[in-house]
């Protein structure tokens, strides 16, 4: 039996809290970091939003050459893009999900479900590459002169489809988001359908509802929370999202009644603009749009991780 | 009767909604990855590797954006990854619940899906205003605070499959937390912290936004941290968006080569996942 050295044990008392005191720093480095990100783009956005205080945010104006600046084209682009995707990229992500969980045969499940989540981890730069080469083109010729022709004429829409077809544009930018963020809405939404225990199911199967029955029924109603959490977190993405829209909105700072003509957001204001801004109060606007961004997106993200919280925590890769 | 019919018909209904929402997704998607291969093969070349990015019009290739995007990646992995490891190993073994695990869980969630372009705006602030100019280092640093809650997810995720006999056996023969975690969990976990490395670097090797406004780009061969320095991701910005036709196909080629590398990247971790999960990894 070795006795024990009290010197030893006094050393490894000391490796003890140097390693523990290693981990709570970094534990709070983590802390540090979003506290960062918000002292520094206030201290950054602070010239812009002294000069202009709130109106930043109510005024369409963005003019280097006067130095007048607003965010409410950037927020109106944000936003309509990011609705554009999801009115499009939540149901059919719910599709996939449920072809997935549901109908899909056992034999092609994981190779389907595989590549779905593949294509999240694709960069948004090729699909930002993509939209402007390929879909941009597509929307010029074929469907916007359909829209101009047919959906212009239907009361109430017609503002939404007037001038020309640029191809690129807010409509376009909202395609590539929806596009980019399917495969992660698809992703996250059946890893909360696979959540709902088979027993659930089978009894609904049981009293002889239909596949879609105990889908609406049980499956939906089950997971509601995980599916509105997951689309939030598809939206927070969409709202922050840059290179897949700065390549096809056209970053024209005004905000037209029409889907159709070029737009802004406040991700691809700054990324077209940052490096080119000159003049203190013109990057600190551009700064202040990043603070904006920060705080939308932090709220959305936030509010879509206390739903998904509830829920069983999973392993990362299908984030 | 009539009723089970619509119910019926209601179901079918449905059921080809979803497949053709399934079919329709997969077809932009492999119609995104047929442009990328046909585009980009057009534009492979020997010179893609050994020449630099061309002057406007001219010809060349990629060498010091693969080059720059090499490095900072590898700094960006090499700046974050132990942040990310012990703060990891603090939320699984020391923090647990604590009231400050729950809010660092919480907030690295957040991180997680912030906006890139946000991180890039404050490492602006902190290090490009400070030093005075576009650098590498930047570029790197905000690369790192991207991979932080990848890696940081992945540890803590792992850590916690490793079975929970293993510890007590190494606390019942005196070792310190510190010595158990260095010499039993840590070896435990190691494929799964492995493949959180990877799943970061896929993650960080295709970013763009944050390194618009840190390092920047260079058209030149350069291996100055403290410079401007070329990396892929910006360069095929740039050249995608420009009239020559010879910078489009570069851009393509470089499209071609990040998403083959993440995907390599991305299905190299899955395997070290499903072979960590057949040898039993995750029983607890």
């Amino acid at each position: 039996m070795a006795i024990i050295d009290p010197r030893h044990a006094a050393k490894q008392l000391i490796y003890e809290k140097i390693f523990r005191s290693a981990t709570l720093t970094a534990a709070i480095l983590v802390l540090m970091i979003l506290g960062g990100v918000a002292i520094s783009l206030l201290h950054g956005s602070w010239p812009a939003l002294k000069t202009f205080g709130f109106s930043f945010v109510t005024r369409e104006v963005w003019n280097p050459v006067t130095d007048q600046f607003g965010a409410l084209a950037a927020i109106y682009g944000t936003v309509v893009t990011s609705l554009i995707a999801m009115a499009i990229a939540v149901p059919a992500g719910f599709g996939i999900a449920l072809f997935l969980t549901e109908l899909c045969p056992p034999l092609l499940k994981r190779p389907i479900g595989v590549a779905v989540e593949l294509l999240a981890a694709v960069p948004s730069i090729i699909y930002g590459i993509w939209g402007l080469f390929v879909l941009a083109p597509v929307l010029q010729r074929h469907v916007q002169p359909w829209l101009i022709d047919h959906a212009a004429s239907i009361p109430g829409i017609e503002q939404l489809f007037k001038g020309p077809p640029y191809g690129i544009g807010i409509l376009t930018a909202g395609f590539v988001l929806a596009i980019m963020v399917l495969p992660f809405i698809a992703a996250t939404m059946r890893d909360v359908f696979d959540t709902v225990p088979p027993m659930l199911k089978e009894s609904g199967y049981g009293l002889g509802a239909t596949t879609w029955e105990v889908i609406w029924h049980v499956v939906v109603p089950h997971s509601r929370v995980g599916i509105v959490g997951g689309v939030m977190l598809g939206l927070g993405r969409a709202l922050g999202e840059t290179m897949a829209v700065t390549f096809v909105i056209g970053n024209a700072h005004r905000i037209s009644s029409s889907l159709l003509a070029p737009g802004t957001t406040i991700s691809s204001a700054i990324a077209n603009e940052f490096t080119e801004a000159v003049g203190d109060l013109y990057t600190s606007s551009l700064i202040a749009l990043g603070l904006l961004l920060f705080a939308i997106t932090f709220t959305v993200i936030a509010a879509a991780q206390a739903m998904l919280r509830r829920l069983e925590r999973r392993a990362l890769i299908s984030l | 009767m009539k009723r089970r019919l619509f119910r019926k018909l209601k179901n079918g209904a449905f059921l080809t909604l979803s497949l053709i929402a399934t079919l329709a997704g997969l077809t932009c998607l492999a119609a995104i990855l047929w442009t990328l291969i046909s585009h980009g093969i057009a534009g492979m070349s020997r010179q893609l590797f050994t020449q630099m990015t061309p002057p406007p019009g001219g010809q060349g290739g990629l060498l010091n954006a693969l080059y720059g995007s090499a490095v900072m990646t590898l700094l960006g992995i090499l700046l974050g990854s132990p942040i990310g490891v012990l703060a990891g190993t603090y939320l699984a073994e020391y923090g647990r619940n604590s009231r400050l695990s729950i809010s660092v869980r919480f907030i690295n969630d957040v991180l997680l899906s912030a906006p890139s372009i946000i991180i890039g705006l404050f490492i602006y602030e902190i290090v490009v205003v400070r030093m005075g100019h576009f650098s590498a280092i930047a570029g790197a640093l905000s690369l790192a605070v991207l991979a932080i809650p990848v890696t940081l997810r992945t540890t803590e995720d792992m850590l916690n499959l490793v079975p929970i006999g293993m510890k007590d056996s190494s606390a019942a023969l005196g070792a310190y937390p510190w010595r158990t975690i260095l010499s039993i969990l840590y070896p435990a976990a190691r494929s799964g912290i492995v493949t959180g490395l990877l799943l970061a670097i896929a993650r960080i090797s295709g970013e763009t936004a944050p390194l618009l406004f840190t390092a920047l780009n260079n058209q030149f061969w350069s291996t100055n941290l403290n410079a401007p320095m070329a990396n892929l991701p910006v360069v095929i910005f740039q050249f995608a968006l420009s009239p020559y036709k010879d910078w489009q196909e570069l851009a393509w080629a470089g499209a071609l080569i990040i998403t083959v590398t993440i995907l390599i990247l991305s299905i190299s971790a899955r395997i070290l996942l499903a072979l960590l999960q057949a040898k039993g990894g995750s029983g607890k």
